[in-house]
């Protein structure tokens, strides 16, 4: 968090000051390590293991928050006779097909029954016992490398710093989704929050920490394929009508009411052309076929199958895994748009790409058209931020951006209107969506620079009357509202732009309602419900934040109450209740059709309900906790599963692990850093960090050359010797050493070097298509790397050694 | 009696240098090395608000002195983070007991647990910002022939460019090798600890922008009674090695303008242990050369005398 996020830790520091106990859990001691009470070291993608153990310990020493477990969780609910836990069938859960690698999910879900005595075998409580009673630290000590005596002393202080009277905080950057099992950690991470008590309540929760300023913004609003805003699911193929789609989407909770979030989305975008009886136009709308996530598309342009691709403020060929194969295929466009503040790499691959180096592209072959845009930075913008805690931050333009360079809103919209003009008289029913857009928001100046307030009053939502809604209960299913995203609907309420206020601390009570602008309602802490008991009394005097005022019969308190204001905490619900009212008076997480938080997940994920520890897709060790080695159900491209398999604890041909990370000097994929001179000479090159156990092993001499071999490519960097990278003692006795590999240069710039992510696979988490960029297994040796076509000859003999056939994808070989 | 004005205690700087009464406060920074987190948003600030010159593309290259790329204070750069990698005892790590109820509120300098290759020990990692230390008896101001280098209205010390004339005595007399000649330039150059964000009301960029307040500016006097606190606290909290550097008025320079809570010994930061004005012993120096001078010149008279009286003689 020091590294990547270090203006917010400073709030951590503030913390410690204040008696907090920080722990920092990473392979590498980090400037994170430096300032936290203790540093864990830990093999990386050994997380489920670290994390199912605290489980453990929380469960089999009885340090569970009872009363909030009973009330607040599905813990009581009784699982069907024909779920089978992965203790059943060895690292398997009932209903794997082999074949497709999926889960059907039908056995995993619950019969309705619950036993709030939480002692029926078949609870989710006793089940979630059994399946992490194997989460031992003996086994944490063996796959992890931590011994047990740190592993002690993690366990017992976060069960001492959780309870009525004290609370626990996750922090993780995003690093720790970046696995095949990805949203597992996090899900890991959860169910110790639930069953501590830390959800929903100050100083509690799982707070991610996102790579970029307003990442959240963009799941909010998404960038993502498989989203509309506000988390609405796009479309898919079998969608065919409205009711169709919407039976996705549970009928009780807050989810209750999708029909106003999507009807009001819809009219927010097409106007009058959507209507009740065109089902709002979402027929229009493109639908899900299958994958279409970037790694995917990706391997769709090597095949040929795209044509066009807009790149905005992304730079895949320094910043995705892979780097080779995404090179490949920006050279198979027919045009390529970049827009970003400096000229990437992905802009000028055609010339200067390893692959050109190589031989493997020829620039006077490659057919691609190249636009490159310059675009506007922040500051010479309006918009707003939104951070981790889903505070909305609005900023103001400070400077005219300079040259051609042009908001990405300016960008968006101008594009948008010369291509509606286009088809304004096109009579192909697929132009519709494009004519029935609402594209009108008022321009200014020389520029003619759209008004981003007016979008975000857009967001914010209308009445029927054209008045500014003041929050998304005021949305209708019958087209009557229009709102760009339900979850922001009041961040402009009453004609003002909520975002924008700026009310100082010294000002305000301590939650400073009055700063920004927090989705959904400007609440703070999301779920607060879960901050009093069920009876609506603060769970203590220090952790008091809303509660019940029997008097006034309302909900008050510090924050916004996540609970309908009058809903009292003995209410509930009748039989064939829908929306929010089939959630009881004491059910705090109200996006759940059962208003529980779920310790077992029954639907949603497709790598299981419960969190289980997998090998990565590469690794050096077999998985110690069952017979099933990887996740079965990642994603492994393109048709790697065998390349995996062949690998997998190979320890001769690739006998070290890396993972790559970030320096707090530079930001990504160095576009914004690598070209400012200030930046740039603080880290000047890339580098590797090695143990000094592992540069005596290899000798590997500090500041001078190493290469860097996987099964994918090759790269060069400087050798940082260092203590802060450890070797790993798993308990049979085998030492793990790890290479530490921040990921920030490229071909341009004023400081280059080799792109680290060339070394990684296409590896996948299945639920989210996020990349395994944490974790994979190479070669360390002295040295400089080969030039020209040598250097795919490395390549090439470390393949041959590792038995791999030598059908390298995307290569010249395949074509 | 009076004094010495080049050393000792001084407790008006600006005062001596002859601003009339209601001049300013002396003002300076209190840099906490226990809250750096090395980001170097003080060193980007600094050069950027104070415009130095970019490197040359041939000094962009990697040190291999852990994350510091920037070696040392210079002509260009007038904040510099160092970072000490060091293996500390394990016992030094907190133990299990340290983390007992009772013991709540700690602040133990973090130790990484858990190693393999050297017999238990843990990793310290150990950040500091360093900068000019606008000494109270500043030997740079004192050598300066051009009056190019002066004392502030608010007790800073800075270098006034457009009279540099790049001797560079002051380079050779700095006790602490801040003061740089700046290559293709010749003159010398060093923090004005931000002289014109001062004059307009403002902190300086490097304190500005640090984000966990390891860099402190303000009221020296202020900033000498919260060191004192904070290094209380953490002396409470179980950190029997954080010290002070710079803040006593007594030491060879006279107490710094900008001074340091330290984690370890001075010289481990590249900091000299016992700094001493250079300019120190000037008078007795003077003195000394007064008296050789004076029996020089007795004895050249004594000399002359004795020969007019031999050549008198017949």
């Amino acid at each position: 968090m020091a590294e990547c996020h270090p203006v917010a830790f400073q709030w951590v520091v503030e913390a410690k000051k204040r008696g907090a106990t920080i722990i920092h859990v990473d392979p590498r001691f980090t400037r994170t390590s430096a300032l936290a009470t203790f540093h864990v070291p830990s093999r990386v993608g050994g997380d489920i293991v670290l994390l199912g153990a605290l489980v453990n310990h929380v469960l089999s020493g009885r340090h569970e928050f009872t009363e909030y477990v009973r009330a607040y969780t599905n813990a009581a609910d009784i699982l069907p006779l024909d779920f089978h836990d992965t203790e059943d069938s060895d690292g398997l859960f009932s209903g794997y097909d082999p074949v497709s690698r999926t889960y059907d999910n039908s056995s995993w879900q619950p019969t309705g029954e619950r036993d709030l005595t939480l002692t029926d075998p078949r609870c989710v409580f006793q089940v979630l016992k059994r399946h992490f009673a194997r989460y031992t630290p003996e086994l944490v000590e063996r796959v992890c490398g931590i011994s047990q005596a740190d592993f002690g002393r993690l366990a017992d202080t976060l069960v001492r710093c959780s309870g009525r009277e004290q609370t626990t905080a996750w922090v993780y950057a995003v690093g720790w989704t970046q696995h095949t099992t990805g949203v597992q950690h996090i899900r890991t991470a959860a169910i110790l929050q639930l069953l501590l008590g830390n959800m929903g309540r100050p100083g509690g929760g799982i707070l991610a920490l996102r790579g970029h300023a307003s990442i959240q913004g963009s799941t909010d609003i998404p960038t993502l394929f498989d989203l509309l805003p506000g988390y609405l699911p796009m479309p898919r193929r079998e969608d065919q009508s409205l009711d169709a789609y919407l039976a996705r989407l549970p009928n009780t909770g807050f989810w209750g009411n999708k029909l106003s979030y999507l009807a009001s989305l819809m009219k927010a975008w097409f106007g009058d052309a959507a209507t009740a009886a065109n089902d709002f136009c979402l027929s229009s709308l493109p639908r899900l076929s299958g994958d279409h996530g970037t790694y995917r598309t990706v391997l769709d342009m090597i095949e040929g199958k795209v044509k066009g691709y807009f790149l905005w403020g992304q730079n895949p060929a320094v910043g995705s895994a892979g780097g080779r194969l995404q090179r490949l295929a920006l050279a198979k466009l027919d045009w390529l748009v970049v827009r970003d503040l400096a000229l990437i790499e992905s802009a000028t691959f055609w010339q200067d790409s390893p692959e050109v180096a190589t031989g493997e592209l020829a620039t006077d072959q490659i057919g691609t058209e190249v636009f490159f845009l310059p675009a506007a930075a922040h500051v010479e913008k309006a918009g707003s931020f939104t951070n981790t805690q889903r505070m909305l931050q609005w900023h103001y333009k400070a400077l005219e951006p300079p040259g051609d360079a042009r908001s990405d809103l300016w960008f968006a919209y101008h594009l948008g209107k010369r291509i509606r003009a286009a088809v304004a008289s096109s009579p192909e029913p697929r132009d519709a969506l494009l004519q029935n857009l609402t594209w009108d928001y008022n321009e200014s100046g020389e520029l003619a620079e759209p008004d981003a307030e007016a979008v975000l009053r857009e967001v914010n939502g209308r009445g029927p009357d054209g008045s500014l809604l003041s929050g998304f209960a005021q949305l209708k299913p019958d087209g009557s509202t229009a709102c760009g995203n339900w979850i922001y609907s009041g961040c402009f309420a009453g004609g003002v732009n909520q975002t924008a206020r700026r009310k100082p601390q010294s000002e305000q009570s301590w939650v400073a309602p009055e700063w920004g602008w927090a989705w959904p309602a400007n609440r703070r802490i999301l779920y607060n419900r879960a901050s009093a008991d069920p009876e609506g009394r603060p769970w203590s005097e220090a952790k008091a934040y809303i509660w019940w005022n029997e008097a006034k019969g309302e909900w008050t308190g510090h924050d916004v109450p996540d609970i309908e204001k009058n809903k009292s905490p003995d209410y509930i619900p009748p039989d064939g209740a829908v929306g929010p009212a089939a959630l009881a008076g004491s059910d705090p997480f109200i996006m759940q059709r059962d208003g529980k938080g779920a310790l077992f997940v029954p639907s949603g994920l497709k790598d299981g309900p419960l969190p289980t520890h997998y090998e990565p897709a590469e690794s050096l060790v077999r998985n110690d906790a069952y017979k099933q080695d990887k996740s079965p159900v990642s994603i492994l491209y393109p048709k790697a599963e065998a390349t995996f398999e062949q690998l997998s604890g190979d320890t001769i041909t690739f006998p070290y692990i890396f993972t790559t990370y970030r320096l707090t000097e530079h930001h990504t994929a160095g576009g914004m850093s690598r070209t400012l001179s200030r930046l740039a000479e603080l880290q000047p090159e890339l580098f590797c960090e090695v143990s000094p156990a592992l540069a005596a092993e290899r000798g590997l001499e500090n500041g001078g050359w190493a290469t860097i071999v996987t099964a994918r490519a090759a790269i060069e960097a400087r050798v940082l010797v260092t203590r802060r990278v450890r070797p790993l003692r798993l308990a049979d006795g085998a030492v793990v050493h790890q290479v530490g590999l921040p990921y920030h240069w490229g071909s341009q710039g004023l400081v280059t070097g080799d792109v680290v992510n060339d070394l990684l696979p296409f590896a996948l988490d299945p639920n989210v298509f996020i990349q395994e960029s944490k974790v994979a297994t190479c070669d360390i040796q002295p040295g400089r790397r080969p030039r020209g076509p040598a250097l795919t000859g490395l390549v090439r003999s470390y393949r041959e050694r590792a038995g791999l056939d030598d059908e390298w994808p995307g290569g010249r070989d395949d074509e | 009696m009076t004094s010495n004005r080049l050393y000792g205690p001084l407790d008006d700087v600006s005062g001596d240098a002859g601003y009339v009464a209601g001049h300013p406060q002396r003002v300076g920074f209190f840099t906490d090395t226990s809250v750096c987190i090395g980001c170097k948003a003080c060193e980007v600030a600094c050069k950027e608000w104070n415009g130095l010159p970019d490197p040359e593309a041939d000094a962009l290259v990697l040190t291999g002195m852990s994350y510091d790329n920037t070696a040392e204070l210079g002509a260009n750069s007038w904040r510099h983070v160092a970072f000490i990698e060091q293996a500390v005892p394990a016992a030094s790590a907190p133990a299990l007991s340290a983390l007992s109820r009772d013991a709540e509120g700690e602040l133990i300098i973090s130790a990484s647990v858990g190693d393999t290759d050297d017999g238990g020990s843990a990793t310290r990692w150990l950040m500091a910002s360093d900068v000019c230390k606008h000494c109270t008896h500043a030997a740079c101001l004192d050598v300066c022939p051009t009056g190019a280098l002066v004392r502030t209205e608010f007790g800073t010390v800075i270098v006034q460019p457009d009279v540099c004339n790049g001797c560079a005595y002051c380079v050779s007399a700095c006790p602490f090798g801040v003061i740089d000649r700046r290559e293709g330039d010749g003159r010398a150059w060093k923090c004005t600890m931000c002289y014109d964000r001062l004059r307009g009301g403002l902190e300086p960029a490097c304190a500005k922008a640090c984000p966990t307040d390891s860099i402190q500016f303000g009221p020296l006097s202020e900033l000498r009674e919260t060191a004192q606190a904070r290094l209380a606290e953490l002396h409470a909290a179980g950190v029997p090695e954080a010290r002070l550097y710079g803040d006593d008025p007594d030491d060879g320079v006279g107490g710094t303008g900008a001074f340091f809570l330290l984690l370890d010994e001075p010289a481990v930061y590249g900091l000299p242990p016992d700094p001493v004005v250079t300019t120190r012993d000037l008078p007795a120096m003077w003195r000394w050369a007064g008296i050789a001078a004076g029996v020089l010149a007795a004895g050249v008279a004594v000399a002359f005398t004795g020969r007019a009286g031999r050549a008198g003689r017949p």
